[in-house]
């Protein structure tokens, strides 16, 4: 579904990424790990368009989306979280969440400067979908907050919320569940299991090795900007190469 | 539900239909209590710079952005509107509504290239616009009539109704003001209005939402760039006499500091912006002295204290404490 090929990404010279490779087929959740500042965001910021690889090419559905600017990437139903929280956080809750459907608004300035019935009649479609939503992440009792004043572990699952909302074709997430405590990540994690079932294409940047091994079909595992290697979580587990750049690591500090 | 709970239910879910209702039955109402000229005379310019101020927020507290030159928009619907209806002979209406799609082109050629910039450099970018467009004002003088200004401007007028005197002027003006209340109030509740709001909140995460920034922010420029001539408009034909210092450079940050003190984004805020300072000088003749001082100190004090700006500030803070102490009051 989404296939990057050779893709680098260069800051002032210095290789974040390179000749990064992998597919994430449809309808599987593909994990991405590595320590940290393997270039995992930036792969991800090149994937929606926030940035513009050096070099190679990212398609979607078999079509190149490369050069297209984010809001389009957003137009194609590829919907993201990012790793520092980008809530907006005067709006409330609900608001919050509302902007993740801002591609189905489909009306001009015009249009809702007269706020015709016929767009008064989405506004309130497009509310109960959220609502949902948030009842999904058990938030619905927060809906009218200003965003802002939210705990951290709220805040996430916001994001969450709003980057679901619209039942994108493919979910980017990254570290969903990091700075949760136990019973955020067992929610969030069930969260992730049900959206796996229900079919969601995922693309998911976690530290948290025992979600990954749980719900991830595939593993890519990103070291120093390079993919150095890619199977099912099995497969990755016993790499000596993982072991070594990543695992290894993580015992070593654990 | 209760009868009581029913009309409650209805009061919150069309409470912004309400107040706008409420609003335009004082307005009505106005000039039957209050008909010295001189008072009328002041809630109607308080009006037309609501016009401005209301178009100004969204631009600056919608889409994020900055402009220190909306001065200069007021001024070509001002002087657009002057020239079309005294020197072209063109109907005052007519002459209003060519007038506003000029300046809509205007804006929107101004727009693309300086909205690429951001912060610091928009505000000088916008503040080179209307310090150029000040000085066509004082040097074209074949056109513009110079520093002494522009005069015998005629009053707009329906069928042999001029509006003229300060009750009718009244009428008509806050006619336009209203309008402009609803369509901004509309906007800002609609899905295009939280794509602008994400847009103030963050681009990055705006864009990701599917949020054409660029083109959101020229489009908005250019709206508020029309509010702007339509007030400008109104302006001409309720003075019959435009002069180029009610278009210079503290004309345009006096629109700021209007939106600033209403707070960035507030609708209803614009009008108190719009009002506060329109009255100060009225209240206090020291003001009038020291006007720029006065405007200057405001705009400092509220963006160290309140970066969101007077009222929403305020009311921001209102909403975290009842929200912090409705969760208390659950958990208790
Ligand atoms: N905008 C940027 N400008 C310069 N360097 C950056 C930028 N973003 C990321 N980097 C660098 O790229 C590398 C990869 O970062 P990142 O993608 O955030 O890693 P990860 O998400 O895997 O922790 C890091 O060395 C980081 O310092
Ligand atoms: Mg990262």
């Amino acid at each position: 579904m989404l296939k990057l090929e050779n893709v680098s990404k260069n800051f002032g010279g210095l290789p974040a990424l390179s000749d990064v490779s992998f597919e994430v087929p449809q309808g599987l959740v593909t994990a991405l790990i590595g320590p940290n500042g393997a270039g995992k965001s930036t792969l991800i910021n090149c994937t929606t368009g926030v940035l513009q690889p050096s070099k190679g090419t990212v398609s979607f559905q078999q079509k190149k989306i490369t050069a297209l600017p984010a809001h389009q990437v957003a137009r194609l139903g590829i919907a993201r979280t990012f790793q520092n929280l980008k809530l907006f956080p005067r709006l409330t809750v609900l608001d919050n969440v509302l902007t993740g459907l801002t591609c189905e608004g489909g009306s001009s300035m015009l249009m809702a400067m007269l706020r015709l019935p016929y767009l008064r009649h989405r506004e309130r479609q497009l509310k109960l979908r959220a609502m949902e939503a948030l009842d999904r992440f058990s938030l619905s009792d927060k809906a009218d907050w200003p965003a802002g004043i939210l705990a951290y572990g709220d805040k996430k699952r916001v994001e969450l919320a709003r980057a679901t909302v619209s039942q994108p074709d493919l979910l980017l997430l990254d570290e969903p569940v990091a700075g949760l405590n136990a019973e955020e990540t067992a929610e969030v994690g069930e969260q992730l299991r049900l959206l796996r079932s229900a079919g969601h294409t995922m693309l998911l940047v976690e530290h948290d090795m025992d979600l990954v091994m749980e719900i991830a079909d595939q593993v890519v595992v990103l070291d120093s900007g390079k993919c150095i290697a890619t199977g099912t979580p099995e497969e990755v587990r016993r790499n000596p190469l993982v072991l070594e750049a990543y695992l290894g690591r993580m015992e070593a500090t654990a | 539900m209760t009868g009581k709970q029913k009309i409650l239910y209805f009061i919150t879910l069309h409470r912004t239909g309400l107040w706008v209702t409420a609003l335009s039955l004082l307005l009505l109402l106005f000039p039957l209590v209050e008909d010295n000229p001189y008072t009328l005379g002041i809630t109607n310019l308080i009006a037309i710079y609501s016009i401005v101020v209301l178009g100004l927020n969204l631009f600056i507290g919608y889409a994020g952005q900055i402009s220190l030159g909306h001065a200069a928009f007021f001024g070509l619907g001002a002087y657009g509107s002057a020239i079309a209806t005294v020197n072209f002979s063109v109907n005052p209406w007519l002459a209003m509504v060519i007038v506003a799609v000029l300046v809509a082109l205007v804006a929107l050629l101004i727009g693309i290239p300086i909205l690429r910039l951001s912060g610091h450099y928009l505000a000088m970018a916008t503040l080179g616009m209307n310090f150029v467009f000040h000085t066509i004002l004082l040097q074209w003088d074949e056109v513009t009539g110079g520093p002494s200004g522009f005069s015998g401007i005629p009053s707009l007028s329906i069928g042999e109704y001029e509006f003229w005197d300060e009750v009718s002027l009244h009428y008509l003006i806050w006619t336009f003001a209203m309008l402009a209340l609803l369509f901004s109030l509309n906007l800002v509740r609609s899905g295009v209005g939280r794509g602008l709001a994400a847009l103030a909140g963050d681009e990055t995460a705006a864009a990701a939402l599917g949020v054409n920034t660029r083109n959101a922010k020229v489009k908005v420029f250019v709206l508020s760039a029309i509010f702007a001539s339509f007030a400008g408009s109104l302006f001409a034909h309720t003075y019959s006499f435009v002069s180029p210092d009610s278009f210079d450079i503290f004309a345009a940050t006096d629109m700021v500091i209007m939106v600033v003190i209403g707070g960035m984004g507030s609708i209803w805020g614009s009008l108190f912006g719009a009002a506060l300072i329109t009255l100060l000088p009225e209240w206090m003749d020291l003001f009038e002295t020291y006007k720029d001082f006065v405007h200057g100190g405001i705009l400092v004090l509220v963006l160290m204290f309140l970066p969101q700006g007077l009222v929403t500030g305020l009311i921001d803070i209102g909403k975290t404490k009842l929200a912090l102490r409705r969760q208390k009051d659950a958990e208790a």
